[in-house]
């Protein structure tokens, strides 16, 4: 399927990254870089500050890759994310006339699409500190289940789709504190804040989501090395 | 045959591991580190999954029809506003 074409003057230069595994040179998502902002897309914010609804379209197609790419790994199921993607720019358009420019906006858009996401979860009843998954035992039944022998160990490269699809299999509560934490970058202190839980929960919790990952691709490995066994 | 005393075990070892890690102490210098593959292992299993969680997430596109959708949600709510101010 070819991806819809984005143009050239629109494209978020740090989303230009093609579809290669390989590392590239600096992390893909984290928050605005500190340097100033890219002063033909502080026209369009103005623009639309201002109501001009041509420029909010330029906004969202500035923005819609990031923020849905966000919703998708928090919730992790496509039609959930095309809802949250909606309610977050219309909660934008809501609100854009309130951004006074503190913050780079791409940082700001993020944090309220994170919490748009986080506040139509707890409205369906999730909790997202679920004491159940806080509590599920782990390391305590001893190292030689749950840490097997280091021919084990994860090779040093994890593939991708491996890693999306343990990643979407993790409970809600270890999913949103990963993405948040590894994949988006934020600190603990702000996590805590955004989830309304302690620091050390939100480190128990992450400790605890990378834990259940490595089970996962230890599993996957196990039975993908089968396969080519026979 | 209980080895040094103050050895720790795999178990109390990775009990704290949570606490060590979050508290930014390089986790690697710890001594039970120094004659465990077993727990080494570990570490360098999460360090991979950690680093592979920046590095390996693309964004992907929405669908096209997503705009069309926030077009008409925000026309319709912009619909009401006017109702309520006239
Ligand atoms: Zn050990």
């Amino acid at each position: 399927m070819p991806q819809s074409e984005v143009p050239a003057h629109l494209a978020d230069p740090a989303e230009n990254e093609s579809v290669t595994p390989q590392p590239p040179a600096e992390p893909v998502v984290r928050y605005a870089p500190a340097s100033a902002p890219d002063p033909a897309e502080a026209e369009v914010l103005a623009r639309a500050q201002a109501g001009d609804h041509h420029a909010f379209a330029q906004l969202y197609a500035l923005h819609k890759r990031r923020i849905y790419s966000l919703c998708l790994r928090m919730v992790g199921n496509i039609a959930e994310a095309e809802d949250m993607t909606q309610e977050a720019f219309l909660q934008l358009h809501r609100k854009i006339a309130t951004f006074r420019g503190d913050s780079a906006f791409s940082t700001w858009l993020h944090r309220l699409a994170i919490n748009v996401v986080l506040m139509q979860l707890r409205k369906k009843g999730l909790n997202l500190i679920s004491l159940d998954e806080a509590m599920e035992p782990t390391p305590e039944e001893g190292p030689g289940r749950s840490f097997g022998a280091p021919d084990l160990r994860l090779s040093g490269s994890i593939d991708r789709l491996a890693l999306e699809r343990a990643v979407a299999d993790l409970p809600a509560g270890y999913r949103l504190i990963f993405i948040l934490h590894d994949v988006e970058g934020y600190e603990h202190n702000e996590i805590a804040t955004m989830l309304d839980c302690s620091i050390g929960n939100s480190k128990s919790q992450l400790h605890k989501a990378r834990l259940k990952l490595r089970e996962t691709l230890q599993a996957q490995g196990r039975t993908s090395a089968k396969e080519t066994q026979s | 045959m209980s080895g040094e005393p103050k050895q720790i075990s795999c178990a109390e070892f990775q009990s704290h591991l949570s606490e060590l890690i979050g508290s930014g102490a390089d986790v690697s210098a710890h001594p039970h580190l120094q004659n465990c593959a077993l727990c080494q292992a570990l570490l360098a299993d999460l360090q991979t999954i950690a680093d592979a969680a920046r590095q390996l997430f693309t964004n992907v596109e929405p669908p096209d029809d997503l705009w069309k959708q926030i077009e008409s949600a925000i026309e319709k709510e912009e619909n009401e506003e006017d109702k309520d101010t006239h």
